[in-house]
Parts: C-alpha cells; structure tokens; sequence
C-alpha cells in the first residue's frame, strides 16, 4: 500500500486538542506497521507555532489561510480534501471531539471515500487496514474494513494515552498550499465564555463527581460534605448539569471539562463515553453504582455495587473518623 | 418556514444487546427500537421553532420497527405532518440512510426548499458517518453539528445557531438558510405527551408511506463489518465488597495506601 | 302577647312589614342559590343516584347523627346539639314565618302552642351551651387551621342572637309584652338576614352539606370518570364543584394532611376554598390551585371531612389537565415515559423484573405457563429495587412454607397503574391496565394476592373483570387466614416489639386493619400502637406518584418529611423498636427516613412478610445487595 498515514492535528483556540495525541500515537503504530511516514496535518490561520508540539509525527504539512481561522467543518472538510487528492494518503485519521465534528464525514463524502466512525483501534491487517469501533454506547464492538482508499478513520477518545502521541522532537514543517472555497454560509460569529465558576475543577487534587444517582439536588450536600472531608470539590455528568442543579462549570465530559484528579470519586454515574472521556486519565478512580455491570466500572480501579445514598454519608463518616483519630495520634 | 426532521430508530440498550449467529450483526429477535436521543431533541427543537416563528413541521423517518410509535408520537407532539420511507433496505447504514432522505427530499417539490433540516447530532449506530453532514452533502446545504440552541431571521434566511465546543464554551453561528444542523440538545427537555394523545393521532391522523426513490448514487456498502463483539474490559474494578461502613472503612484503606488521607 | 302581625308599626301592618321582610330575604338568598344551582347545571353531569338506601342510611348517620363530627367528641357534641337546635328553631321559624305571613290561617303562632314553645326553649337554652363551647374553642383554643374569619364571628353572634331573642321574647311574654313583641321582631328579622346571608357565607354549607353527604362518593377512592382533566368552571363535574359549596373550612383536612403539615403549598381546605370561589365567580374562570403535585392521595382530607368533600376527584382532574398539556415535573415525565416503555418506573428492561427471584432456593411458578391457586402480582417497587428484594425474597418463602400454590407473572407484569392514574396519565394507565388484562385472561388462576397496596387497591377496584372476575388479596389478610387455618409452623417468636404503621391503601381505601395485627399477635410479637393508627395513620408520602417526583424543599418553615414525622412517632413509642410495614413504598420511604433523622440504630424498619419470616425459620445469613 502506498500513501503514508496522515492524522489530522485539531487545533482551537490556540491549542491541539488531546485526542490528536492519541491519534498520533496509534497513527504511529499504524504507519510503522505499514512502514510508511506519519504525517500531521495542521491547518489554520498563524499556526505553524503548534507545529512543533507535533513531533510524533514525520512530518507536519501546514496549511496557512485566513478563512481557516476558525474551524468550519465545510471550510476545512473542502480544504482537506484538495489536499487529500493531492496527496494520496492511505489512511486520514481525525480525532472526534466537539471541535471539528462532521468534518470527516463531508471530507469521506466529498472523495466517495469510506468513513469510519468510533474507532478506538486501527490496526493493519492482512485485507488492508482494520478498525476497531466501538457502537450502542460502548456495549459492542464491531470489527471493520474500508473498502476504498483512504478511509477517514474518526477516532475515539480512549484509543491511546495521549502521552504516547506527545515528543519531544521537532518535527519537519512543510507548509502547503491551500484552496479553500469561497464558502461564507457558516460564520462564526463570537465564542461565549462559561460563566467563571468558584472552582476551577481542572485544578482540583480531589473530585467527588455526581451523576443521576445523586436523584436530587438536595442530595448534593451530601457530595459536598465528602469532597469537603477530602479537601477537594464536586463535579458532575451532563444530566446533572443540564437539570440545573450544578454550573455548566462543573462538568466533565465531552462538552465540558478534561479532568485529571489525584482522586476521581464517581457517583451514581453509569460511565457513558462522553462522560469517561473526560476524567479516564485521573490517577485513582472509585466508582459507586447501584448497577454491577455500569460501564463506570470498566474505567474505576475500585467499584462498589450500592446505593449511593447509603455509601456517601457512609464514606464521609469514616473518613472523618479516620482524620479524627490520627489527629490524637 | 418549512421544517423537517430527519429521525431515526435505533436499537435501545437498556436491553441487553446480543449478537446474531455469523457474528456480524446484532440479534434482532432480542432487540428492541427507540427512537435516537438526540433526534428526539432534534424533533422537540423544530417544534418550538414552530411555536416561535409559525410554519410546518414534516418528520421524515425510514420503515423500521416501532417507527409508527414514534411517528404518531411526533404527531401528537404538534408536528404536521409524518412520512415513512418504506423498502429502503434491512438496517441502511448512515450514509445508505442519509441518500435516502436526500434523495426523497430533492424528488419533493415543496420540501426541495425545506429552510431548516434538523436531525441528531449523532446515533449510536453511526458506523459509516454522521447523519447530517452526509444529508447537508447530497443536498449542497450548509452544516453546522452538535447545536443546542437555533433562532431564525425568517425573511432574512439566516439562522443563529449556539453550538456546543469542549470546557463550557459555547459559538455563536450564523449559518444562511436553507441548512441542515445537528441538534446536541434542545432548549428545553423533549416535551411530554400524554398517551391518550398518541393514542388519539394514531386514531385520527395519517403517516404517508412512501416508497424509497431509486438512487443513483447507491453501491456496496463501503465499510464492511468483519464482526461484532462484546466487548471485554481489558480491566474491570476491583470490587469492594459489604456494607456501607464496611465499604467505606475499605476505601479509607486505600486512600491513606496513597497517601490521599 | 298581641299578635306581632296584626300590630301597626309606623302607620303599617306587621305582616305587610314581614311580607317586605321575607320577600327581600328570599329574593336575595333566591337568586344567589339560583345562580349556584346554574353553574352547578352548567358543570359535566355525574350520575349519583344509584344505591339509595345506602345514602339514607348514611344521610341518617351522618347528617341527623353527625357521626363523623363526633370523632372529636366535645365540638362534635356540642355541633350535634347546635344541628338539632337548629332544626327546632328552623321548624318554628317556618311556622311563624307562615302565620305571620297569612293571619288568616286558624293556626296559632309556634310559640303559642306548649309543646312547641318547650321544645324551642329546651332547644334555646342547650343550644347556647353548646354555642358558648363553640364559641371558647374557637377563640381560646382554636386547633390550628380552623379558618378564623370575620364570616365565622358573624354566624356565632346570628345564631346567638336568634336563640337569645327567643328566649328573652320567651321570658318577657308574660311580664313585657313590649319586650315580647320586639324580640318576635328581632327573631323573624334575624333569621331572615340569615337567610339572606347564608349563601354569602361559609354557612351556605348548612344548606348545602345534607346533600353533599347524600350524594357523596359510595364506593372508595376517590376516583373520578375518566375524563380530559379539567381547569375552567364547566369542565368540573357538578359534585367536584359542590365540595366547594359544602366546605364550612373545619380545617380538619388541614390537619389530617401530611404533604400541608410537611410545609408543602398544598392545602386541601384552601382548595376547597378557591373551588367555592370558582362557582361565585360571576363569569367562567380557570382554577390553578397550587401545590397540587404534592397531594400523596393518602385520603386522610377524605375520611375526615365531616360534610364528605371529595378533594381528591379535584386533584386528580387538575392533574389530568396538566399531564396533557405536558405541564409535569422532569422526574415524572421520566418515569410516566419508562412506565409507558418498559412497564416499570425504574427505566429497566421487563426482562428484568423477576431477576429478584434468584436469591431463592426454589423455583416459582410462572402463572402464565401453568394454573396456580394464587397469582402473586408483586408490583414495581418490590420487583425492582434492590433494596427491597430480600422482603420481595421472604414473602416467596412465607408463601413457599405455608405450601400456597402460588405463581407470578415474570415479565408478563406491567405496573398496576395506581399511581398512573392518581399522577393524572388516564391514557397510560389504561394502556398498562389493558396489558395486564391480557396477560391476566390467559393465566388460569383462582384468586390474586399482593403484596402492595396500591396495586391490590386498583386490581381490586379499578380493573374491568377478568376471567367472571376474581378476589384480590393483600398479602396481610391470606397470612391472617393461613395463620388461623394452622398453614405455618412457627418455631420462634421474632425478636423485639414493633408497632405497625396502616398503609393509606390497604387501611384508609380499605379497611385492612385487623388482619395485620392479628398477625404479628399469632407471631407473638410485643406491639404497641402509635397515636396516629388505623384510619388517623399517617402517610409515608411515597403515593400519587410522589415517589416518581422531585422532593422539593418546603413552602414555608422548616422540613419535615411525612415518613420523617412518622418514624419519629414510631421511635417516641419506648419499647418499641421495630416499625413494622405491609407496603414495599413505606419500606423504602421509612428506610430512608430513618438515616435522615439519624434513628436508625433507634428503630429498624421490616416488612410484615419478613418478620413472619423470622418466626418460621431459624435465622438466615443476610447477603449484603
């Protein structure tokens, strides 16, 4: 197969996002595997600097213009596509987060080309190159071939560790040309900052996390009275968010924050993908469900089958006794 | 203002998923349909876009199981009108079933200028892409995904619509009409209808069944399933065993194990 | 005494003045009961005809013996004694109205004939009594919620006046005939302004309650027809709307209910209140009473109204207006969309709903594949929650041990639909009910037993016959018989002394209260009762759906749960450390009660089932869910 593997880097607002990483690091495997360069395409306007954070790869092909500013799925799909008859790469792999959802998709449709969605793994296999997808929120698993040159691979959070995408060589820059189609009908018009909350959840060593096993809002004193016992704070999944009971400043996910706590306590939280996407990295994860098989439990180190309103006030309690006695000591 | 909305029906996984014998589809003898998620929002979007600016809302979904339950349903919800694509194929992928509606939509001559195409931003069995990327593609409309929020200039034909990005933040888009968005949430939770009301629409009113067009652009599928697995956690928690206290007491172990405590 | 009527007064005769008099009185007490009686022909019909010795009889007890008023025994006494007076006094009012109004009848006055005029003294002077006992406790020691109005004042002094003015024309008659004729005067004047007034007043219930007993609900329940719901004036039935012209506003409701004690804005007797306003409203208006998604349909406003008010039928039609306008809190909407997707509230497959039957050591029938003596319909809560599968697991083997030929549905089961037709979801429930129906009218079986009170209360009322229709059990009453017909050996007596807390459906909807006690006697258990027992029990507040919906911080005041106050009760009882239940909702509510109120080392919670359990089997090893 000829072609080398490219990865597309996602860059927003200045930086590349963390899934680009994982891709960098499975694109690398894969391009060892078919023994072809990796390389990472970056486009934007001014943003060669991020080039060199993208040294897993062989080479970055930047492509510099204005109306790539902002990432407009058409805009970029169209551009990504001159570039991909141009250039004939056997296999795009594009990481799929909120940033540039749907690009993919238009660029595959734009060339006729297979697009593959939810890939955790692409592998190269006798037939060619073989995905791993993960499907129905992550309860099944579907083995794939593409039958067409590149497929667009989407890639998944969780496919690698980000850390193993990352270098700390300097990559060489090609910068390249760029056509982009005079195509205005999508504009951005102004980002809208979340409101600044009192916490900064990023920042937090500890994190007790709530999701719809916390049943009411009532019920989050009890969460605050344990992240107050572990000095850390409470955070919460997208259903507990979108009911209002907590600041959109408070979430962790796909639509909201990147978490990596010494010390991740989930609670009544079901473990659906947009939600471990965002906290998966943190150093120690316990998680209570009242469900054994919740797939929370497929991420935590430590588990425990129960009623969350029985087991919060329960740890609380024996964390204080357990304070309260080395104090004496 | 024309509005349509592209739904579909997708497996419900509160069931347990089984794989069929040939282990390359899921069994559908155990399965059970619901309508995706986020088309439900998609759906709850359009109507209040008709109760702020007025106009009618189409539902556009293909023959599958349970669908009449959620066509009647999105009856009696305050759409207007509901119509079923019929022999468009066992399971269509995305990019089978996104051809289709594109296709259906271009053959109809008032809905050819549909100004707002709403559908999810994505389903759970999106293997093959994303449903409204693929639909905005076939019809050379603009696109924008993962929107929670849409407000319409009607004689100026631009939509403002409010999309979701990664940390809380949120873009503010104009997008010109007509267009498709893939909707992430409504502005308000799907709204309830009560049974009796689903119950009367499927006593009252009608689903057009129409017959899938002949496409041109139709072809083997281009991703092909080499097979279906359960997956197996590589890891799984260590599970804590007891009572609440005992539990907890456990847990205490092991956060001063890690020097948190 | 001359005759008043016959006397000139300002160059006019007596009775021209007391035709002027009565004709003003009954042209304005006319017209206003006119204009009730219109709205109440414009409201929906309702069909309360049926049965009639049963509504004189309960007319009989009721109104002439007004027994319900007498569960609080001074004031009901003295109302009793006030009630008869009355009627003396309304008696001898029309005969002197009639013979003041046509002197020419041969018919002497009322006060003129012995007999008569004893009995409006006897009645005068006790009735002043009893007036003066109302009288101290309403302004010494009102219980709370009595509705202190200036209306109310006004009909003490009327009433006190009418019975003074008598007894003082009495007394004068033979010294003052002056005296004499102007109380006669004051008398007549009197009542007629209280004619005039009474349908202005909370006091119209005088007219209006005697027939809102007679055409009061019979069966139990409080269920309305199905119906759209209703909001506006006409969409109400003509009964729903007559509660409002019956209420004297006691407050007994008040008092009797757990959602308005636990601080929530719910106040069945302003209810009936704005209900009362409704009908006087001089056009149609629409009725949004607050709080009404925090009635828990307990029945305690019900069994207490001495006038037999029917709050709950209001309720559930405003319910049922909101359901259908989608105006229903997010957590009901979820579990009324899981309960119309999967049969259950908890959102979870229906192949689940047995799966706590795999912590036995046997195998239960599948009454839908096989005949079994007793369908067990087991219901959501004691399927489904995790917390609740090992009393789910010991009424199994209590059946099992008794040797009852016993099956159940597997996930053949849906939910009963109580609680879906109280939420207000009419269509949803008969979705679920006809499902159940079905399911039913193939299984072969002879009697239901249950062991949830809400769904024995709908099977047993509210489902249409199956199969020539069958008896339902609950649970408590086929224990009670098993016991008694020797079924189970009991080889120890449980530990510990309970009390036991009625459910609102299995005590107040229908007089289980017997059985249970029996029960835990046969058992040997050392009991005690709470203060607030059988029909007073107390509600846990799990019910109308309440346990689907979000716990909303109180109105006003400080918080305290229903199933807080009740556990609280149950703990304040020394001795007594097990509150014992019958109701798979009051064990998961008074469970969660106890942690709040930090009682849980004071009193355990169990279920009837498990510690019949514990008498028949040496004591198990308890597998932590």
């Amino acid at each position: 197969m000829s072609g080398n593997v490219w990865v597309f880097a996602e860059q927003w607002r200045g930086r590349i996002s963390e899934i680009t990483y994982e891709a960098l690091a499975l694109g690398k495997e894969l391009a060892g595997a078919l023994q072809v360069p990796l390389e990472a395409i970056l486009l934007g306007h001014n943003v060669l600097p991020l080039a060199g954070t993208l040294g897993k790869a062989d080479t970055v092909l930047a492509g510099e213009h204005p109306a790539l500013a902002e990432l407009v799925p058409g805009l970029y799909a169209e551009a990504l596509a001159a570039l991909v008859e141009e250039r004939a790469p056997c296999a795009v792999l594009i990481p799929l987060t909120n940033i540039s959802l749907g690009m993919g998709t238009l660029l595959a449709a734009r060339l006729h080309l297979p697009s593959v969605n939810f890939c955790q793994d692409v592998r190269a296999a006798a037939a060619g190159i073989e995905a791993r997808c993960v499907l129905y929120g992550g309860k099944i698993e579907s083995r794939v071939t593409a039958a067409g040159t590149p497929a667009i691979f989407g890639i998944w959070s969780g496919a690698r560790s980000p850390e193993a995408g990352r270098s700390d060589r300097a990559p060489s820059v090609e910068e390249v040309r760029v056509t982009v189609p005079d195509d205005t009908r999508v504009r951005l018009k102004r980002y809208i900052e979340p409101e600044a909350g009192d916490v900064d959840i990023t920042r937090q060593e500890v994190l007790v996390a709530v999701g719809r096993g916390i049943q009411s809002p009532e019920n989050l004193a009890l969460a605050e009275d344990l992240a107050r016992s572990l000095g850390g704070a409470v955070c919460a999944s997208r259903p507990v968010i979108d009911q209002g009971w907590l600041p959109l400043s408070r979430q962790v996910g796909k639509s909201g924050l990147t978490v990596k706590p010494k010390l991740y306590v989930a609670l009544g939280i079901s473990g659906a993908p947009e939600h471990v996407e965002g906290m998966r990295d943190s150093s120690l994860i316990v998680a209570v469900n009242s469900d054994p098989r919740a797939p929370i439990f497929g991420v935590a180190h430590y588990g425990i089958v129960g009623d969350v309103l029985e087991v919060l006030p329960a740890l609380t309690a024996a964390i204080e006794a357990r304070k309260e006695a080395h104090s004496h000591a | 203002m024309n509005i349509l909305v592209l739904l579909r029906m997708v497996p419900d996984v509160v069931e347990e998923l089984e794989i069929a014998p040939g282990g390359k589809a899921l069994d559908a003898d155990l399965l059970r349909m619901m309508l995706s998620e986020s088309d439900g929002h998609a759906l709850e979007e359009a109507l209040l876009l008709k109760e702020r600016y007025g106009g009618v809302v189409t539902v556009l979904a293909l023959d599958a199981p349970e669908v009449d339950d959620a066509l009647f349903t999105a009856l009696a919800k305050g759409a207007d009108r509901a119509v079923k694509i019929s022999d468009a194929g066992e399971n269509p992928t995305t990019l089978e079933a996104a051809y289709t509606f594109a296709g259906w939509i271009a053959g109809q001559p008032d809905l050819a200028y549909a100004d707002v195409i709403l559908t999810g931003v994505q389903a759970i069995d999106d293997l093959d892409g994303l449903l409204a990327p693929l639909v905005a593609h076939q019809m050379r409309l603009p696109y924008l995904g993962i929107v929670t929020r849409l407000a319409v200039d009607v004689p100026g034909r631009v939509a403002t619509a409010i999309k979701e990005y990664p940390g809380g933040v949120r873009g503010e888009f104009d997008v010109d009409l007509p267009a498709v968005f893939g909707i992430q949430a409504a502005e308000k939770p799907p709204r309830y209808v009560p049974v009796a009301k689903v119950r009367a629409a499927m006593k009252s009113r009608q689903i057009e069944s129409v017959p899938a067009p002949t496409l041109a652009e139709a072809g083997p599928s281009l991703v092909n399933v080499v097979a279906m697995e359960k997956p197996q956690p590589a890891e799984w928690a260590a599970m804590l065993e007891g009572s609440p206290e005992q539990v907890s007491g456990k847990v205490c172990e092991i956060l001063a194990g890690t020097g948190l405590l | 005494m001359p005759d008043p009527a016959a006397s000139v007064y300002l160059g006019v005769l007596g009775y021209a003045w007391l035709w002027a008099m009565a004709m003003v009185s009954f042209y304005l007490f006319g017209t206003r009961v006119w204009r009730y009686a219109g709205v109440l022909r414009g409201a929906r019909p309702e069909k309360r005809w049926d049965r009639l010795p049963e509504r004189f009889r309960r007319f009989a007890a009721q109104v002439l013996g007004q027994q319900r008023l007498r569960e609080e025994p001074l004031i009901g006494l003295a109302h009793l004694v006030i009630f008869w007076a009355f009627v003396v006094y309304a008696a001898g009012f029309f005969w002197n109205l009639v013979r003041g109004l046509l002197p020419f009848l041969p018919v002497p006055y009322a006060d003129d004939v012995r007999w008569m005029a004893l009995a409006l003294a006897g009645a005068g002077f006790i009735g002043l009594a009893a007036l003066a006992v109302a009288a101290v406790r309403r302004y010494a020691f009102p219980p709370p919620r009595l509705e202190q109005s200036p209306d109310a004042a006004v009909i003490l002094a009327l009433i006190g006046i009418v019975l003074v003015s008598w007894l003082t024309g009495w007394f004068a008659r033979p010294r003052l005939p002056a005296l004499a004729i102007a109380m006669w005067w004051l008398h007549m004047a009197t009542v007629l302004g209280f004619l005039a007034y009474l349908p202005y007043s909370k006091h119209l219930h005088l007219l209006a309650s005697p027939f809102g007993v007679f055409f009061s609900a019979l069966q139990p329940g409080g269920m309305p027809a199905p119906s759209e719901g209703a909001s506006r004036r006409q969409e109400f039935t003509w009964r729903q709307l007559f509660s409002g012209l019956a209420c004297a506003e006691c407050g007994r409701c008040d008092r009797a209910c757990p959602a308005f004690q636990s601080g929530a804005s719910l106040s069945p007797k302003m209810l009936m209140h704005q209900v009362k306003e409704l009908v006087r409203a001089p056009s149609d208006g629409a009725f949004q009473p607050e709080g009404i998604w925090a009635c828990t349909t307990c029945y305690a406003c019900m069994s207490r109204c001495p006038v037999f008010n029917e709050h709950l039928p209001l309720v559930i039609e405003l319910r049922r207006r909101l359901v259908s306008q989608g105006e229903i809190d997010a957590r009901l909407q979820e579990a009324l969309t899981n309960l119309g997707r999967y049969g259950n509230s908890f959102g979870q497959s229906p192949r689940n709903r047995a799966k706590w039957t795999q912590g036995l050591d046997f195998h239960i029938k599948d009454a839908r594949k096989e005949p079994v003596e007793f369908l067990w319909f087991v219901g959501d809560y004691a399927s489904y929650d995790p917390r609740l599968a090992d009393a789910t697991r010991a009424a199994a083997r209590v059946f099992q041990a008794a040797g009852l030929d016993f099956g159940i549905l597997y996930d053949g089961e849906q939910n009963a639909g109580n609680d879906v037709r109280r939420a207000g979801e009419e269509g949803l429930f008969e979705v679920l009910a006809e499902k159940n129906r079905k399911t039913l009218a193939k299984a072969k079986f002879s009697a239901i037993v249950t062991t949830d009170p809400h769904s024995y209360h709908v099977l047993k009322h509210e489902y249409p016959a199956v199969n020539g229709g069958f008896r339902v059990w609950h649970a408590a009453e086929l224990l009670d018989t098993l016991l008694r017909d020797g079924k189970l050996s009991l080889q120890q007596t449980p530990p510990g002394t309970a009390t036991y807390h009625d459910p609102c459906y299995l005590g107040r909807y229908n007089g289980v209260y017997a059985q249970p006690r029996r029960i835990l006697g046969e058992l040997g258990v050392g009991f005690q009762e709470m203060p607030r027992n059988r029909e007073h029990a107390w509600c846990c507040g799990a019910g109308g759906g309440k346990i689907w919906m979000e716990d909303l911080p109180p109105a006003s005041g400080p918080r305290e749960r229903p199933a807080e106050s009740r556990l609280r009760e149950a703990a304040s009882l020394a001795g007594v450390d097990t509150l014992v239940v019958a109701c798979p909702k009051d064990l998961v509510m008074f469970q969660d009660a106890a942690k709040t109120t930090g009682l849980a080392d004071r009193i355990a919670v169990k279920d009837l089932m498990e510690v019949t359990e514990q008498a028949i089997a040496p004591a198990r090893e308890k597998t932590h869910a």
